[in-house]
């Protein structure tokens, strides 16, 4: 029996040649400085590829199920949550593992980036990584579209209103984009090409090259404080050191199949106690008591959207973008050689810790969006009880207009409502009693003119209330401070 | 078979024979190639090559817009496709000034097309993305929008309110009230 499975093991060895071939890959050295601790930054490219494998086969789970078209795609999505077996957590293992590519392959860059792995000889494997990197994120966008609820709908609305800012074809463009005037079924349809053949196509293709870069190249050693990358001579050092280097399956693999072990338990974990995420609110046009907003990794995007003056906006969308993926992209051209240690490249670190904080503080402040009305503040959180205490019936009718006139959409009190203006708690030690006329008549700022929806005894009363907004013993404003404004 | 018969053709013949096969290959390659990518990049292409414009569709009798007043329609897209579903559906406000003079605005902003809400205690649109503001009369407020709401062109037609529209409106190609607009 044992013989008979060795025979036949043999025959298929001597048509495929696996042992010359794909064993030897599957035993190329790796540097012997990866056995210290440092060994274990090595394991996130391995492990979003995993996720990638596991995108793949939730990916088809879904596709048998999913219905991609606009009429039935929403429908679909809840027959899948609701009425297909395990289907709801077959659509969180998509979800969560996709989050969880995007995080990884950005810690993948990371660590590659500080330990200048991205020097020669592999600046070609970075490359085709940042490429890699930007199907992530179209693959991120694109299922996001798939969703199909009131996010997705206004997402694409963005999406359109960004792309019909380019010069010339801007409009040219969003008809592509849509496969129409408008966003339907054929717009879904296009979207659902891209995310289940072109990208994951694509994906594939720039994994493969990336992966072949990584076995003929090497992976990179740790490295050590100036021992310094020089093309002359480093392939030569790389070699010795692989002479006593250990075989990369099973040794070095241990700790990236600990780690992928880890990380799907992590995504079972986040999957069956989070659930599948959405869909929201149908994609009806209709509906406009919706406040959409991007798939967290965006978020920063949405604020600097928000954030952005006017008058340079269009460049920020159409420029920007350009510029830091051809930095990313052409980086290692241009600093290929020299140290590789994060210890002797103060401006790499910085640059890292730049980027993250600034897209952490971007990412709060999309999750707060101080610069948007709360669309239900003037009807749902009332003016605080200690601010109308003991008014005259004029300040009380002035509390009044200034909730019925959606002026909280906008202004808090005692911080609750809208940020986009300024806290009215205390406003009468700011503004004079003819500067708050002035301001709620004629506007100003970021405020609107008032003075077509308020007739006299409206304005009357509402500043009436408002000079009454100072802490106790406070004087109000003076006039004379500023005259020259008042004129 | 020529050959088998014969003398063996000339180095000559020969390549001149050779020559005139390679160009001929090359030829119905790219021929072929080009016949068949003319298709392809047609389909692809589709939806500019064969542009739709926006129609007129009837936003109900006059007598359901109040003078003086704004309110939000919803209507069936002239342009929708078969499969669209709710997507098919079109939102518009509609602002009766007073007698047959009526402005009709998009829901999308200006800005990065968010929809906006109609606050009538306010008289200004509001919009939930980045803060943009309007006036009833559709003009910039305040925020980031680079311009008042888009507009759509409409007509009283036997006391109907009539509205052309169908287009998702954007900065170089906004509502067919305005004549710059591509689609109208
Ligand atoms: S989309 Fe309306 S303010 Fe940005």
């Amino acid at each position: 029996m044992k013989q008979a499975i060795g025979k036949l093991l043999w025959w298929f060895e001597e048509r495929l040649e696996l042992r010359t071939s794909l064993w030897t890959v599957m035993r190329h050295p790796i540097p012997r400085d990866l056995r210290t601790q440092v060994g274990w930054l090595y394991v996130f490219g391995s492990t979003a590829m995993t996720l990638l494998v596991l995108q793949i086969v939730t990916g088809i789970g879904l596709g048998m199920v999913y219905v991609p078209s606009a009429g039935e795609a929403y429908e679909s999505l809840e027959h899948i949550n609701y009425n297909v077996e395990l289907g709801w957590m077959l659509r969180a293992i998509h979800n969560w593992s996709a989050n969880g590519m995007v995080v990884l392959v950005v810690v993948h860059m990371t660590q590659v980036f500080l330990m200048g792995a991205y020097k020669y000889p592999r600046e070609l494997t970075w490359m085709i990584g940042v490429v890699l990197f930007l199907l992530t994120l179209g693959m991120a966008f694109t299922g996001q579209v798939l969703r199909w609820d009131a996010d997705s709908y206004w997402g694409l609305g963005v999406g359109v209103a960004m792309v019909g800012r380019i010069p010339y074809i801007g409009p040219e463009l969003v008809e592509l984009m849509l496969g129409g005037p408008t966003v339907g079924a054929d717009t879904l349809s296009r979207f659902f090409a891209l995310h289940v053949f072109v990208m994951p196509g694509l994906l594939f293709a720039s994994l493969t090259v990336h992966l072949y870069l990584v076995v003929r190249k090497g992976i990179s050693e740790p490295p050590k404080p100036d021992d310094l990358v020089d093309p002359e001579t480093y392939v030569e050092k790389y070699e010795e050191k692989l002479k006593t280097g250990d075989p990369f399956f099973p040794d070095v693999f241990l700790r990236d199949a600990a780690f992928i072990g880890l990380t799907l338990l992590v995504i079972v974990g986040m999957s069956a106690i989070l659930g599948p995420d959405g869909p929201g609110a149908p994609p009806d046009p209709t509906l406009l008591a919706v406040e959409p907003l991007p798939d967290w990794y965006f978020l920063p995007a949405f604020a600097v959207l928000a954030l952005s003056p006017p008058s340079l906006e269009t460049g920020i969308i159409l420029i920007a973008p350009v510029i830091i993926v051809a930095i990313m992209f052409l980086f290692p051209v241009f600093a290929g050689k020299g140290q590789r240690s994060p210890r002797r490249r103060p401006v790499a670190v910085l640059i890292v810790i730049g980027c993250f904080l600034s897209y952490c503080v971007l990412w709060q402040l999309g999750v707060q969006e101080p610069w948007s009305p709360h669309m239900t503040a003037w009807s749902g959180v009332p003016v605080p009880t200690h601010m109308i205490k003991g008014r005259s019936p004029k300040e009380l009718q002035g509390a009044a207009i200034l909730q019925e006139k959606t002026c909280r959409n906008c202004h808090a009190l005692d911080g609750q409502g809208g940020q986009r203006g300024p806290d009215l708690t205390v406003v009468a030690t700011r503004l004079t009693r003819d500067q708050l006329i002035r301001q709620v008549v004629q506007g100003g700022g970021n405020m609107p003119a008032y003075g077509k929806e308020l007739n006299r005894f409206e304005v009357e009363a509402l500043v009436s209330f408002l000079e009454t907004l100072k802490p106790e013993g406070y004087a109000s404003a003076e006039a004379s401070v500023v005259t020259d404004r008042a004129d | 078979m020529n050959s088998q018969s014969g003398e063996p053709p000339t180095m000559e013949t020969a390549t001149t024979r050779r020559g005139f096969m390679e160009w001929f290959s090359w030829a119905l390659l790219g021929l072929g190639s080009v016949a068949m990518a003319i298709p392809i990049l047609g389909f692809f292409l589709g939806p500019i090559l064969k542009p739709r414009a926006d129609e007129w569709v009837d936003f109900g009798p006059l007598t359901d817009f109040p003078q003086n007043s704004t309110r939000l329609v919803d209507v069936l897209n002239p342009l929708r496709g078969a499969n669209d579903g709710m997507t098919g559906k079109v939102a518009a406000y509609v602002r009766r000034i007073e007698g047959e003079t009526f402005q009709i605005f998009s829901t999308h902003c200006t800005h990065l097309g968010c929809p906006v809400s109609w606050f009538k205690e306010s008289g200004l649109y509001m919009c939930p993305c980045h803060g943009g503001v309007y006036y009833e009369d559709g003009g910039h407020a305040s925020g980031p929008p680079p311009r008042g709401l888009y507009e759509f062109e409409h007509r009283v037609e036997k006391d109907r309110l009539m509205v052309k529209l169908g287009h998702l409106p954007t900065l170089q190609d906004p509502g067919s009230a305005h004549v710059s607009g591509k689609n109208s």
